[in-house]
């Protein structure tokens, strides 16, 4: 076999009090899409951070080519041909899209930039990936995917041997995604190594060609994607017999519970101007009630609207028969209601407070500031939830921004479990959080269901909504087009209900 | 050699004070304070003197308590609103307003004591809720929101004053900034009672958790159900609390109500002892203790320049250098820099002290990292 083009050998870096890898081995030739697979917190970042200069290594080595070289900062990582994307559209909105591809590297004349030759390069780097876009355009005005086509069109402006991309897809819709494989299958054809690093299995599958599985910071081993089957790559990633991860996966929801025909919350023509047409909802007590649609179709707004985050211009809400309004989440609070939202950092996580205090919280703002939770009462039920959500944590006096996604969101989870809500409001409970952390949320929600809690799921993957829900509403377009139930669920069936809806729409 | 004993005395204390502090954040402040006092103990001749004169100790150092009590007063309100994210300006125009309001009432109004100092203290809370109203109820950016009662508040005090400056000699009114108490001035008395009761009041009831949390995350506050308007409100409303009494020492210290001059910049040092204190602008985790020894370092800062006769004019000079610094060594980043910049000397004195034979330099340590 020829030089790999990529050849790490033997890698180790660590922070203080953690070993984030252990002696890895990446080969990666060129002209092969290499998946990074592995839990958050396996040191999937770390890997790449190393690789591109951002942390020096303790030990171990990295040969591009067969030439070892020991890049000290991204940029020079670049400039040896390793280009990253990275997982938020790291570019500037306002600035032009020539200008975002030329950004810091500008050629300049005399030190006046040379704006002629900005735009040559940017039209060349475009079009290796067949896009056609206004240069003079402002970045913002495109879609996020475009942005990223973008940002992938400014890691291939220098001459790149390997890509990075970790996490391209996570902001992006399925018809995005396939236009984002179509590009990546042709820079392959080019000869351009790819690693990709994603969470979403489905993909891996879709495009890659060899799969590297990280645990705890060591290699747990190198796969031809055909010759690994999607129950060995799960269990490899979380460490677990494959037994258990079937028994994990075939645990569909099962209808019977004691259920109230009573819905516990019930929305009749509840909207906003702008925000969401009005809808009808229902979600009784001990059912999961899926809410599903592609990203943008009104299913976080829907949620803001029952929990009192925007006020609702039409419509009622009632609560066990009772007309209620919410115009503030803590009037919602007062009803049992918790919410836990799609965007943990902008709107969950309090980052420079401890777990403790994260966790207790809402409980506490429910109290009141003059009825303070003594200290020892919000260490128990702190650890109380540490233990039974199994957080991991060093300790319950450690700060939020510390821990990893997964344990992010079982702090919110504890936040919320603490307030003993009867309605609970799960917006992308498992967005961003790695498979070990994500079973034991699913499972959590069928625990709170048994216990007779009334349960809105929110999720972009079908195949979760599916095996969460016992009911699925449906939106498309900021309306409500459908609505299934217990037998008629299914991933088809959902997304028949998104394809047709416009049959349905009066046309109006 | 009474002298000679108390210093130490004084130093046993301070090391132990430092000593227990030295996991926290305020370690690097009270250490910057005692880095000074230090600073003044040998330089400064007659800095550490103190005497007892009719049971009341006089010194620079009471001088640093006394004199600082205004600022420290400031921090206790300035702290509270760093933290939620905001800022206060209006509070050295505020302390224009009581003082202006008080001495009016005392003097031209003949009311008794208690009524000037009560009906200052219910204008500047008042003062204080109208920030707060600004800030939470209208979502009026803080800088801006406090500049207007920063610039109108001192014409507010003019009107009160309708332009003179009022003298008094009412004693209670003396008392406040002038008095003593148990040989001590009485405005540290009343700086610890207000820091006790605010201690308790953050402490001891949620508010501190609540204050912390707005300041660190709003929109996840709001989403956990704290009242964040509340919040807000509250801590510009104790602000002008705080303003007021600290208005009421200073216009008390000179026996007199002069609305252009009371409480001028003191705001900006009550930002700085808040930042010297150990509290980020970006709000979230506050120190409040950390705050009035902030106000304390800098009011020695300021006592140290006048006994060494620096002039008033150069002396913001040096004070900001050695803000800078403290700033900087507080900062985690500059200290990894520092630790990093400065090894190689370490390595270096290391194989020096390598050639040396072990025995010459040392007996035999067993709890020696081994390298």
């Amino acid at each position: 076999m020829a030089t790999p083009l990529l050849e790490v050998t033997a890698l180790s870096k660590g922070f203080p009090g953690v070993k984030a890898l252990d002696a890895v081995d990446v080969t990666v030739q060129a002209g092969e899409i290499h998946a990074l697979m592995g839990e958050n917190g396996a040191g999937k970042s770390t890997l790449i951070k190393v690789l591109t200069g951002v942390f020096p290594r303790d030990a171990g080595e990295t040969r591009l080519e067969g030439k070892i070289i020991v890049p000290k900062s991204p940029r020079e990582a670049e400039a040896l041909g390793i280009s990253t994307v990275y997982q938020e559209v790291n570019l500037i909105p306002h600035l032009s899209v020539a200008e975002n591809i030329g950004l810091g590297r500008q050629p300049t004349l005399l030190g006046a930039i040379r704006w002629g030759a900005i735009a040559k390069r940017a039209r060349a780097a475009l079009g290796r990936l067949d896009l056609s876009l206004d240069l003079e355009r402002q970045l913002s005005s495109y879609s996020i995917a475009v942005q990223q086509m973008v940002a992938i069109a400014r890691a291939l402006d220098i001459s790149a041997k390997l890509l990075i991309l970790d996490e391209p897809t996570s902001s992006l819709d399925k018809t995005e995604v396939e236009e984002l494989f179509k590009k990546l299958r042709k820079l392959r054809e080019g000869g351009l190594g790819i690693i990709f690093i994603t969470h979403f299995l489905e993909q891996v599958y879709r495009i890659s060609d060899t799969i590297t599985v990280l645990r705890n910071g060591r290699r747990v081993g190198c796969f031809a994607t055909k010759e690994l089957p999607r129950i060995k790559l799960v269990s490899h990633m979380i460490g677990k017999d494959v037994l258990e991860v079937e028994a994990l996966g075939r645990n569909r929801a099962s209808s019977a519970t004691i259920r109230s025909d009573q819905p516990m919350l019930e929305a009749k023509g509840l909207g906003r101007k702008g925000f969401i047409h009005s809808l009808d909802l229902e979600i009784r007590p001990g059912e999961v009630l899926g809410l599903a649609g592609l990203l943008g179709s009104g299913r976080t707004e829907t949620a803001r609207l029952l929990f009192g985050v925007d006020r609702p211009d039409q419509g009622t809400v009632f609560i066990n028969r009772r007309a209620v309004k919410f115009n503030s989440p803590r009037a919602a609070i007062r009803y049992r209601i918790a919410l836990t939202p799609e965007d943990r950092k902008m709107a969950g996580i309090i980052p420079n407070l401890t777990v403790r205090e994260n966790i207790v919280v809402a409980l506490q703002a429910s109290r009141g500031p003059w009825r303070r939770l003594p200290v020892a009462e919000q260490e128990k039920v702190a650890d109380r939830f540490i233990q039974s959500l199994d957080i991991k944590t060093p300790s319950r006096e450690q700060f939020v921004r510390n821990l990893s996604g997964g344990n992010q969101q079982k702090v919110l989870l504890a936040r919320w479990l603490a307030t003993e809500p009867k309605l609970f409001i799960l917006d992308e409970p498992t967005r961003g959080i790695d498979v070990g952390a994500k079973a034991e949320i699913e499972k959590l929600i069928q625990s709170l269901r048994l216990d007779g809690l009334a349960v809105l799921f929110i999720s972009s993957e079908l195949e979760e909504i599916v095996r969460q829900s016992q009911r699925v509403v449906i939106l498309r377009d900021r309306r409500k087009v459908g609505e299934l139930t217990e037998a008629e669920i299914s991933e088809e069936a959902i997304m028949q209900s998104i394809a047709t809806a416009d049959m349905e729409r009066p046309a109006a | 050699m009474i002298n000679w004993v108390s210093d130490l005395l004084f130093w046993i204390v301070f090391s132990a004070i430092l000593y227990s502090l030295r996991r926290q954040r305020i370690f690097w402040t009270v250490g910057a304070l005692g880095l000074l006092l230090l600073f003044n103990q040998f330089f400064t001749p007659g800095f550490f003197h103190i005497q007892l004169l009719d049971g009341h100790l006089y010194g620079s150092r009471i001088d640093v308590l006394n004199q600082g009590a205004k600022v420290m007063l400031l921090s206790l309100g300035m702290v509270l609103v760093i933290a939620t994210g905001g800022v206060d300006l209006s509070v050295g125009a505020v302390m224009a307003i009581s003082a202006a309001v008080s001495s009016r009432l005392l003097v031209t109004e003949h009311q008794p004591a208690g009524v000037a100092i009560a009906a200052a203290l219910v204008i500047c809370v008042v003062a204080g809720a109208w920030n707060g109203l600004l800030v939470a109820g209208f979502g009026i950016q803080p800088i801006i929101a406090t500049l207007v009662l920063m610039v109108a508040g001192r014409g507010v005090a003019q009107l009160i004053t309708e332009g003179q400056i009022i003298n008094f000699l009412d004693p209670t009114m003396v008392y406040l900034g002038n008095g003593h108490l148990f040989g001590l001035p009485f405005t540290l008395t009343l700086v610890v009672v207000m820091l006790v009761l605010t201690l308790f009041l953050v402490r001891r009831t949620a508010l501190g958790l609540f204050i912390e949390s707005v300041g660190d995350n709003y929109e996840a506050s709001r989403y956990s159900g704290i009242n964040a308007r509340q919040v807000k409100f509250l801590v510009y409303t104790f602000s002008g609390l705080c303003a007021g009494l600290a208005g009421l020492v200073a216009c008390s210290n000179i026996k007199s109500a002069d609305a252009n001059n009371i409480g001028l910049y003191l705001e900006l040092d009550a930002i700085l002892a808040v930042v010297v204190g150990g509290t980020s602008l970006q709000g979230g985790r506050f120190y409040l203790v950390g705050a009035v020894v902030g106000a304390l370092f800098i009011q020695t800062l300021t006592t140290t320049l006048y006994a060494r006769n620096v002039s008033s004019d150069v002396s913001p000079v040096p004070k900001a250098l050695v803000i800078i610094g403290v700033c900087l060594f507080q900062s985690d980043l500059f200290r990894t820099r520092m630790v990093q910049l400065f090894r190689p000397l370490g390595t270096v004195l290391k194989q020096i002290s390598g050639r040396i034979p072990h025995k010459v330099l040392t007996a035999p340590r067993h709890d020696s990292p081994k390298p």
